[in-house]
């Protein structure tokens, strides 16, 4: 038993965090640490940077283009960027329909679609759930009917991240209506712009447009953009779910903003005077969260070095998911908390990094409580806590 | 012992509630909070007619002498309707600072403008370092010829931006965090010097930060006994605290209404939510959770007049059952829902943040606790 990284793995973290410092720029990083509004533009900035890099792919085979990492250098590789406040790269093409077009692809998808994921080219979205159709996704309606070489698709997908910026979904059809649940459905991969797609928003709850109602009315979709064999998408889409896992826990993220909470609790003043930092119930908060998040490291460590040992992907990142979704939302949930009255102002211009107007109360606090209000989502997407627990119970625990 | 309300209370809630079902349903309140003032005048006037605004104002000032559990009965409809408009402010704070604490000349002059719904008030206590302590003043209030001149910055003064006029906390003697030598003031709020910069807060309502400069007033502006009104103001602040435990229990009401409405409907893997297990345990915790709520808002209310220490104390403990109730009830409301729970566009998410608002209102559930262990051995 070791817990060290080996030199080899500590001098890896030294050259990422090395090209990191030189190659971030800085209204970027600051945009980020600050929590403020991020643009298409700002995603895809820091993503070309690391493209040009050859980083922006760390799991992909050196094959496709990829950075060829194991599990350990992606690790490594992940929590520096997210230390440094680095933008996310967006999963989806990168990290789900990327790996489902390598494992299944026919050689003239993944010529196209692969390299267009790793420039940027494409932004992807994900077409998984539907109004009647979420932690029951096998239940999915949209129907995909063969004329000829193309499907005709109707039906409607919903809460679709980012839909307004995406090129391409990646999207569940039902192509078998009588086959049972997840036997009838496709995996395609449907071009944004066709005609007869309409992408409306939905407003989250801390007034950002994050998510999309997207709508389907007789779009035709060329079967050569189906992935694999008609009627087993399913086969794919649970491929693709067990490829979600790396990051999933958001551990790096986690300790960044962990960092920020004790910096600004060490700047609010506690009711009595003194700092909050000193106020023995909030520092016991701290503390705790703390805590948990060091075990939540190690058993992520865990995970990871069992997949180094090509144990098959299992339940584990359900836990994974579980308890960094619950930190997650503690921290920000500590971060609104140390504002105290001033949680309360309401202030979505100020989210954008050219506002010059008037703030109020404490600058570095005008995104807490918005921040507070969408980690909710943590629980919910991704398959529920409660799913992630159904999970558990069923693969773990032999219920 | 009697946990009833009396008839006539009873008919004042089934009106007060009929009213809000009519006229204030959420695509209503949703239209109220886009507007500019960000909340209604006409719904106000509405509201004196029912005379919500005079329940618990003085006979003597044309309101109808109710009690604390009068201003529970509104407070907890309108947390159920999520209404916005500035009842805490005006009503319970203001009025009640005025009422409680004011000379017979001013409470000529407001109470009875307050019931007719023709004044609005805000308390401005709040300051930009003072976090939830209210004997935090710094904004200073200097003796000139008869009368004063105040000068300093208030924070999140809720519905500030809506008041007429505004009762101010201000230091007359005394260093920046002492108990003695605070003094409220009754302020025009168009005053010269007076700047009020509005905004909505994260729960769709309203607030201001207030800076005085050189803000003259008169000998009569002075509310109660110079130097004495940290007192008044601690009491205004515990009323303030009652009436937002009863709006917290009327939204989480709404919540559990909704959200087992919802299980029950909702359908995956063939069957409604609400068959699984797991999610009718947790529901029935939000309901434990309300109930526990409801049970120290009715103390609350009861110890309103009690003795300074036991008032505190019961208050404060209140204040942290009802915030952690609130706080469970609406994550869990928003869980429960699913991906809707999180979009603007459903009811829930809004009381889940005005639920979290009110569980932070006069101080977050560390603060409370802390205050009630001062009177651990009282
Ligand atoms: C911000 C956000 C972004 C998203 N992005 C995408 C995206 O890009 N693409 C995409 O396809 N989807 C996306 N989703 C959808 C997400 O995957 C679903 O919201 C999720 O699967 C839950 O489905 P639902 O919302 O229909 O809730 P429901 O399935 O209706 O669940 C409601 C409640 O019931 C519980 N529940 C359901 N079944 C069970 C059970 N068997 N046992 C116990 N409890 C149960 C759930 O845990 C939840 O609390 C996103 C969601 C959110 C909130």
């Amino acid at each position: 038993m070791d817990l060290n990284f080996t030199p080899e793995e500590q001098s890896f973290r030294a050259e990422v965090r090395a090209f990191i410092d030189a190659h971030l720029p800085a209204d970027l990083r600051a945009k980020v640490l600050e929590g403020r509004r991020m643009t298409k533009e700002d995603y895809l900035r820091w993503h070309r940077i690391l493209y040009r890099q050859g980083w922006v792919a760390p799991h992909w085979p050196k094959a496709f283009g990829g950075a060829g990492w194991n599990a350990v250098q992606q690790h490594i590789f992940h929590e520096e960027c997210a230390d440094a406040g680095a933008p996310a790269l967006m999963p989806f093409g990168l990290v789900m329909v990327g790996p489902v077009i390598m494992a299944f692809g026919t050689p003239a998808q993944q010529a196209y679609f692969l390299p267009r994921i790793l420039s940027g080219e494409h932004w992807w979205c994900q077409g998984y759930s539907e109004p009647g159709s979420g932690s029951d996704l096998a239940s999915l309606k949209t129907r995909a009917e063969r004329r000829g070489d193309v499907y005709i698709v109707n039906g409607q997908k919903t809460w679709t991240t980012l839909a307004q910026y995406a090129d391409w979904m990646f999207c569940l059809v039902r192509t078998d209506p009588q086959a049972r649940k997840q036997e009838g459905i496709s995996f395609l991969l449907i071009d944004m712009k066709s005609p007869g797609i309409s992408v409306r928003p939905i407003i989250m709850l801390d007034g950002e447009h994050e998510v999309n109602e997207v709508f389907f009315d007789n779009v035709e979709v060329p079967v050569a953009n189906r992935i694999g064999e008609e009627n087993k998408g399913w086969t794919y889409a649970k491929f693709l779910l067990a490829h979600e896992r790396t990051g999933i826990a958001e551990v790096g993220r986690s300790k960044r903003w962990l960092k920020r909470l004790k910096a600004i609790a060490a700047r609010e003043r506690a009711c009595g005077g003194g700092r909050l930092i000193d106020d023995p119930r909030f520092r016991d908060r701290i503390a705790q969260v703390e805590i948990e998040l060091m075990a939540l490291e190690v058993t992520t460590l865990r995970v990871i070095a069992a997949e180094m040992e090509k144990k098959a992907p299992g339940p584990e990142a359900s836990l994974l998911k579980i308890r960094g979704s619950e930190i997650q939302q503690t921290l920000s949930e500590l971060l609104m908390l140390a504002l105290g009255p001033y949680a309360a102002p309401y202030q979505p211009a100020a989210l954008d990094a050219g506002y010059d107007g008037p703030i109020v109360g404490p600058e570095y606090g005008v995104a807490h409580t918005g921040l507070y209000f969408n980690m909710r989502k943590t629980t919910i997407y991704g398959g529920s806590n409660e799913i992630q627990r159904n999970i558990i119970a069923k693969m773990m625990l032999g219920f | 012992m009697d946990f009833n309300f009396s008839d006539e209370q009873q008919q004042f809630r089934d009106s007060l509630m009929r009213y809000l079902r009519e006229a204030y349903d959420f695509d209503a309140r949703c239209a109220i909070v886009r507007t500019e003032s960000g909340w209604s005048r006409a719904v106000w006037q509405q509201l004196a007619e029912l005379g919500a605004l005079g329940i618990a104002l003085p006979d003597a000032y044309d309101g109808f002498g109710g009690d604390a559990f009068d201003t529970l009965l509104v407070m907890e409809a309108f947390g159920h309707a999520l209404v916005v408009e500035p009842y805490l402010a005006t009503v319970v704070l203001g009025a009640g600072v005025i009422a409680d604490a004011g000379s017979d000349a001013q409470r000529a002059q407001v109470l009875p403008a307050v019931a007719r719904g023709e004044r609005l008030l805000a308390l401005a206590y709040g300051e930009p370092a003072a976090r939830y302590a209210p004997n935090h003043v710094s904004t200073t209030a200097k003796k000139q010829g008869d009368g004063w001149v105040l000068d300093g910055h208030k924070a999140v003064v809720w519905h500030g931006d809506a008041a007429d006029q505004l009762i101010v906390s201000a230091r007359t003697a005394g260093a920046v965090a002492d108990a003695h030598g605070i003094s409220l003031f009754l302020v025009d709020a168009r005053a010269p010097g007076v700047v009020r910069h509005g905004y909505p807060t994260q729960d769709g309502l309203r607030a201001a930060e207030i800076t005085l400069s050189g803000v003259r007033v008169d000998a009569e502006a002075l509310i109660g006994v110079q130097d004495e009104g940290l007192a008044p103001l601690e009491k205004a602040i515990d009323r303030g605290i009652a009436a937002v435990c009863a709006e917290a229990v009327g939204a989480m009401q709404a919540a559990i209404e909704q959200t087992t409405a919802y299980l029950k409907t909702r359908k995956q893997f063939g069957v409604p939510i609400g068959s699984f297990q797991v999610l009718q345990h947790r529901a029935v915790d939000m309901y434990v959770h309300a109930e526990q709520a409801r049970s120290m808002a009715y103390l609350a209310a009861a110890k309103l007049d009690a003795p300074r220490n036991e008032r505190r104390r019961v208050l404060s403990a209140a204040k942290v059952l009802v915030g952690q109730a609130a706080r469970y009830v609406g994550q869990q409301a928003v869980q429960l829902h699913g991906g809707i729970g999180v979009t603007n566009e459903l009811a829930i998410s809004h009381y889940f943040k005005r639920l979290t608002m009110l569980a932070l209102a006069f101080g977050d559930v560390d603060h409370h606790l802390g205050r009630f262990g001062e009177y651990l051995e009282a």
